[in-house]
Parts: structure tokens; C-alpha cells; sequence
């Protein structure tokens, strides 16, 4: 149990996907003009990577991995190559999902989220789990857990920045660095916050 | 090959007036990540010429082909193929940095400028032209880059391209690499002291 709090603290704080790995960070810029946009689209982050990373952690061991056609008795293929492409469709077809539930249940949050819906699906965070859960050779808990907890940690990125935006309206920015330059200094800012979590041993 | 005036623009303005990461804001995901050290940015560069070039040529071949209600998966896949070939080729000959770049080439499919440009440029333009739109956005995704990794390595490490260009006796005065520089925020800081400049020197507009 101690190893998943560790496991998720550390996907969240200290190598948050956002400000440590640089991952989502197209919509990040884009959405987070809007804290209730920035809400709709973090939860529809954290759902779809809590969601993906085990799927995609199935289709590689089972699949396309070194050696994952064994059951198959093919035990020398090797189809790993195929990792990039194989994990976008999955995550495609995933977003597709979420985008006719959200459509179902809540037409104002759909509206909302616009464009940047579909276009969750290259969202550079949700692949970057997927490959991030191979390359670290997690077992199908940790993926979930790794999962949600990157989602997560995207989405109080997201949360925070909106807000901080939010206030900025008040202030006298300087006028050629309104918008992203002022947007990727604070991010720097927040970035040192989060980087202060770093010493936390579980 | 004589260029057409409209050719041109499309090379030439994503290099400075147009540059997909600092005006479109587009793409900055992958960007950042491999930016400590110029050799990776510029092998990173490199990568993404490649993909980008390639795949808005051959989209825009295809563009009368592709139905519009599955283009955006169309586009993916042919995006996809392209980033597996630049990986293989990278594991084949440039194993070290491969092995730095590790996820982050993988990551270029889901880099928004290329499926930006497939989307806003190759499926209504000509290949030729999408080639050279292709070409100069990657080459103003590489300009930004490479940027950013000067800064960083020069700040953070004391080195350009790894040849020390801070003399030892700086150090002797009490001169200190920046480790900040490093860590992943000193790319967020540069990077937006970047795009205040360029939009000082550009005349662009602020939002």
C-alpha cells in the first residue's frame, strides 16, 4: 500500500507530467484562459489517462511486447515497434468515449470544451503515460495508479494556472508579454513550487 | 525552380513572423523536455523537420483521397508511420542520443504542430507547397529549440555543444553554473523570455 501513496505522490508532486516532463502542454496554454473549462478539461484528463494506461498496459504485455505473443506460441515476435501507433489508436478510440458521455450528460461542459476535446487525443500527456508506464516497466496496478495520479497531477497544474490567470487581469502586464510569455514565466514559477515537494520520502 | 511570391511566404514566415512555437503556440509539449543540452534539441530538431516535412507532403498527395469524417485518424496514422521510421533511424545510428531522447520522439505524434499544419495547410494546398510549409515550420520549431538549449547549457553546464566556454578562472572568482537552469523550470523561464523578445523585436501584438 505504502509503495502505490509513494508511487501516486510522486506522479502528482514531484515529477509532475505537466511542469517536470513538459507533456499537455498545447491545451494547457490554450484552455487555462478559463477556470471552468480548465476543471472540465482536467477531469476529462485524468479520466482518459486513468483509463488508458491499463488498457495500453494490456495491448503491450499481451500483445506487442518483447516476447508478448508467447500464449499465441509465438514467442519470438517482437511487435514493440509498433508502441507509438498502436497506443494512439487506443487512446483515439478511448477519447471518442468520453467525448459521447460528456455530450450525454453535460451539453454545457461540452460546449465548453469546444475544439480541445477531440483534441485530447494528442494530448501529449495521455501518450506520454502510456510510454512513461513501458519504459518504467510498472505491473497493471501501478499503471492505473501512475495513470490517475498524472492526471491528477495535470489537472491541479491546470486548476492553478487558470486561477492565477484569473487575478492576472487585474495586473499591469507588460503588453508583449501578455498571453504565452507571461503564461510560460509564471509556469516556470509554479514549476519551482512544485519542485520543493521533492524531498518527500514515503 | 522559380518560387512563386506565395511559395516563399509559406517557407519563410513560419521562420520568424509566423514561428509555430513562440506565435502559433503550437507544439511546445516535446519541446522543452530535451532542451538541457544542445546536441539532443538539435537531433530533436532534426527529427521533427523530418516527420513534419514528410507528412505534410504526403497528406497533401492524399488530401482529394481522405473522406473529412476520418481525416483526423488518417492524418494519425500516416503521422504515426513516419515518427516510427525517424525512431528506428535514430536507434540505428545515433544509438546514445536515442537513448537521451528516450519517450520524447515517440511524443512528436502527438506534437500539435504537426497535426496543426496537416490540418490548417496540406489538406488544401499542393504537396510542393505543403513541403515547403512543412520545412519552415520545423525549421522555426528548430530555431526556438535550439534557442532554448544554448541558454540552458550555456547557464546550466558552463558549455555550448559540450566544449567549456566558461574559463576556469570565472569559477576561481566565485562564478556558479545555474543549476535552476537545469531543472525543468529554467526551460519555462527561457522560453518565455524568448517569445517577450521576439515579440518586442517582431512588432507582433500582444493578446
Amino acid at each position: 500500500m505504502e509503495h502505490y501513496i509513494s508511487l501516486i505522490t510522486k506522479a502528482v508532486f514531484v515529477e509532475n507530467i505537466l511542469l517536470a516532463y513538459f507533456l499537455g502542454m498545447c491545451s494547457f496554454l490554450a484552455i487555462s484562459k478559463k477556470v471552468d473549462a480548465s476543471i472540465g478539461l482536467g477531469l476529462a484528463v485524468t479520466f482518459v489517462l486513468t483509463i488508458t494506461a491499463p488498457v495500453n498496459w494490456f495491448i503491450y504485455t499481451f500483445l506487442i511486447g518483447d516476447g508478448a505473443l508467447t500464449w499465441a506460441r509465438l514467442p519470438d515476435i517482437n511487435l514493440s515497434f509498433l508502441k507509438p501507433i498502436v497506443f494512439i489508436a487506443v487512446i483515439a478510440a478511448m477519447v471518442q468515449l468520453v467525448e459521447m458521455v460528456i455530450d450525454r450528460f453535460s451539453p454545457a461542459l461540452y460546449q465548453n470544451l469546444g475544439i480541445f476535446l477531440p483534441l485530447i487525443a494528442v494530448n501529449c500527456s495521455i501518450l506520454g503515460g502510456s510510454l512513461f508506464l513501458v519504459e518504467r516497466d510498472y505491473t497493471l496496478l501501478e499503471s492505473t495508479v501512475f495513470g490517475f495520479g498524472s492526471g491528477l497531477g495535470w489537472f491541479l497544474a491546470i486548476i492553478a494556472m487558470a486561477s492565477i490567470r484569473y487575478r492576472l487581469r487585474y495586473s499591469n502586464v507588460p503588453l508583449k508579454l501578455r498571453g504565452i510569455g507571461i503564461t510560460m514565466l509564471l509556469t516556470g514559477l509554479l514549476s519551482i513550487a512544485f519542485m520543493s515537494f521533492g524531498g518527500i520520502q514515503l | 525552380m522559380a518560387l512563386s511570391k506565395k511559395s516563399k511566404t509559406a517557407f519563410t514566415d513560419p521562420l520568424m513572423s509566423n514561428n509555430p512555437i513562440s506565435l502559433q503556440v503550437l507544439g511546445i509539449c516535446s519541446a522543452l523536455a530535451v532542451t538541457t543540452k544542445l546536441d539532443t534539441a538539435i537531433v530533436m530538431s532534426f527529427a521533427v523537420i523530418a516527420v513534419l516535412s514528410v507528412s505534410n507532403t504526403v497528406i497533401s498527395i492524399l488530401r482529394k483521397m481522405i473522406p473529412t469524417k476520418v481525416r483526423i485518424i488518417v492524418q494519425l496514422s500516416i503521422i504515426a508511420s513516419m515518427v516510427i521510421l525517424t525512431d528506428l533511424v535514430l536507434q540505428a545510428f545515433f544509438y546514445d542520443i536515442s537513448k537521451q531522447l528516450t519517450v520524447f520522439v515517440s511524443l512528436i505524434i502527438t506534437n500539435c504542430i504537426i497535426m496543426g499544419r496537416a490540418e490548417a495547410f496540406a489538406m488544401q494546398n499542393g504537396p510542393g507547397r505543403s513541403l515547403l510549409d512543412g520545412l519552415g515550420n520545423g525549421l522555426g520549431y528548430g530555431l526556438i529549440l535550439i534557442g532554448v538549449a544554448f541558454f540552458r547549457e550555456l547557464l546550466g553546464f558552463g558549455t555550448i555543444y559540450g566544449y567549456k566556454v566558461i574559463p576556469e578562472s570565472f569559477y576561481q572568482a566565485g562564478y556558479e553554473n545555474m543549476g535552476l537552469m537545469v531543472l525543468s523550470p529554467g526551460a519555462f523561464i527561457i522560453l518565455g523570455l524568448i517569445v517577450w523578445a521576439q515579440r518586442i523585436i517582431g512588432k507582433v501584438e500582444g493578446e
